[in-house]
């Protein structure tokens, strides 16, 4: 079976988000990027079916800042191939960036397509659906542990609220946005990157101008109201843990 | 084309999701806002029942069909797309949920009509679509533009009220039938129910609620040292689930628990909409985050912005000493 997992560069949320001084976008030159975590999460579920059912793993993404180094960890992680689809002018639209991946794929053999379900900054909606919808396959959104159904099908879980799963076997090729993987995503150490970095390539595809786009254009982008409602408890953490008790107590809260 | 506002109305098996009530209210807004009418958009079977209370509807569109009983993304799109692609409303709304997600960007893709995702916000004004979407983990609302005569928004869980759409009446009721079956691709097996842990957190009255910025499991016991003094039970955000720190039965959020408890004490949750969606019912919410942008001091009554691993044990003692 040939999995591929189409993967992407978002903003790194632990670092702080500076808007830019036309205010309808991140400014991108103090932007730090990382490997979206929920890709994280779809490469460590084509890993674990890999290993359980044997596929050949092909971890693709568009042309991004540090996205050599991402990709390098997916092949430290133990993926078969990584592919980079270069110049491609799809920012800021997952819908672009669909159209862009599917034109790149058509060329590529794939079963199975997995995706992280959502990221950080998909404001036009999910990678994964426009994907699927521009390749014709089907597409399971909010998927937790995917088993094999043969040759020609998958078994899906999706995800609802109060810990309600929904079980499907989706037939092959399709596409499937994951949400968790089986286990948590394996680390690579950086000596294993760095080796992969001297011993493997990444192939590249050049990118296909995209056929789809947002189709809305954002024309403010900034922080929620100010503070919230949160009353924010200033002091020591010991004067603060002693407000906070003291509310608790108040509230009747506190059994002892 | 017309100026109808359209629902999708969301269900498990018939039973309505509080979402479906507040795309409703936010729905009436519109309509009012684009001069046409409210219709609300319900697929499945045995729905005879729905349009009672689907009140703030001005209409309602049915298409039942024992093969459409079951949600599953291929053929509940492909039953939308037709009734969407014929009615070609100005704006058609989409619960922002594990069921709406396929739906709201296949629909747009099928029907060539722009998607503005995980909205907070929605507004016609002059005729423009508006919509504010939440983003990068809540941290930024991104107000948009929206081309066109139509388009898909889909609407965050817990953005608008349900009041406004939990109205009783007898909408006009149109029967659809069902698009000409086409083999499935996506087929429904089975619902799984959730195995029944060692707590059932949603009747717990203090939870301490534990996210990302414990750092490692073995962390974990100054939260249940605090929850221990207060009387509580431990739960968690997604991620700590994710690794296996605490099992699925402890988390808190979208496709976990919602939780209404007395006290809902996060430790370390930045608050990802997902999680809110979880936990903002709670009667007095506090927070303690080292990130005074972390979107959880938005819902917070109280919020400490510190080091959990100072704040946590100091509390802990505080409230096993006497007052």
């Amino acid at each position: 079976m040939e999995i591929v997992v189409a993967v992407k560069m978002v903003p790194d949320l632990v670092e702080e988000l500076e808007v830019d001084a036309d205010g309808r976008d991140l400014d991108r030159s103090t932007l730090k990027l990382r490997l979206s975590e929920w890709d994280e999460q779809a490469v460590e579920e084509a890993l674990q079916l890999r290993d359980a059912h044997g596929a050949r793993v092909t971890v693709i993404a568009l042309e991004a800042d540090e996205v050599d180094e991402a990709l390098f960890t997916c092949l430290a992680k133990g993926a078969d191939r990584a592919v980079k689809v270069t110049g491609a002018a799809a920012a800021g639209s997952s819908r672009a960036a669909a159209s862009v991946l599917a034109q790149a794929l058509r060329g590529q053999p794939h079963d199975l397509i997995l995706t992280g379900v959502q990221a950080v900054d998909d404001r036009d909606g999910q990678v994964g659906i426009f994907l699927a919808e521009a390749l014709g396959l089907p597409h399971v959104s909010v998927v937790s542990g995917v088993a094999s159904a043969g040759e020609r099908a998958v078994v899906a879980h999706q995800e609802y609220a109060g810990g309600i799963m929904a079980e499907f076997e989706v037939d092959l090729p399709c596409v499937l946005g994951v949400q968790a993987a089986r286990a948590a995503p394996r680390y690579a150490p950086v000596s294993r990157v760095r080796q992969a970095m001297k011993t493997q390539k990444l192939e590249s595809i050049a990118a296909a101008p995209p056929e789809a786009r947002a189709g809305s254009t954002v024309t403010r982008l900034a922080r929620p109201e100010a503070g919230g409602r949160a009353e924010i408890l200033e002091g020591t953490p010991e004067e603060v843990a002693a407000r906070l008790a003291s509310i608790l107590r108040d509230r009747g809260l506190v059994r002892a | 084309m017309s100026q109808d506002i359209a629902v999708v109305v969301e269900h498990l098996g018939g039973t309505l999701a509080d979402v479906t009530f507040e795309m409703l209210g936010r729905g009436r807004e519109l309509a009012r806002a684009a001069g046409g009418r409210l219709i609300a958009i319900a697929v499945g079977d045995g729905l005879t029942g729905a349009p009672g209370a689907l009140g703030a509807a001005d209409a309602v569109v049915l298409c039942q069909d024992a093969s459409l009983a079951h949600y599953a993304p291929e053929s509940h799109q492909r039953a939308l797309a037709a009734i969407l692609g014929a009615r070609a409303p100005r704006v058609t709304l989409v619960a922002s949920t594990a069921m709406g997600m396929d739906l709201a960007a296949g629909l747009a893709a099928a029907l060539d009509w722009p998607l503005v995702a995980y909205s907070r916000d929605v507004r016609l004004v002059d005729g423009r679509l508006v919509a504010v979407s939440q983003i990068y983990g809540g941290k930024l609302l991104a107000e948009a533009e929206v081309e066109g005569a139509h388009a898909i928004v889909s609407v965050l869980p817990g953005a608008a009220p349900a009041d406004a759409g939990r109205v009783a009446g007898r909408p006009a009721v149109e029967e659809m039938p069902p698009p000409p079956t086409a083999p499935a691709r996506v087929r429904f097996k089975r619902l799984i129910e959730p195995e029944a842990g060692d707590v059932d957190i949603t009747r717990e009255t203090v939870l301490v609620s534990v996210g990302r910025g414990i750092q490692s499991q073995d962390n974990l016991a100054i939260v249940e040292e605090l929850a221990e003094a207060l009387g509580g039970t431990v739960s968690a955000s997604r991620p700590i689930v994710d690794q296996g720190w605490l099992p699925k039965t402890r988390q808190v959020g979208k496709s976990g628990m919602t939780v209404k408890p007395k006290l809902y004490l996060a430790v370390g949750i930045s608050g990802a909409p997902e999680h809110l969606e979880g936990m903002r019912g709670a009667d007095l919410i506090v927070a303690v985050n080292s990130d005074p942008n972390a979107p959880i001091f938005g819902v917070a009554h109280y919020g400490v912005v510190g080091d959990l691993f100072d704040v946590l044990p100091a509390l802990t003692a505080k409230l096993k000493a006497t007052p």
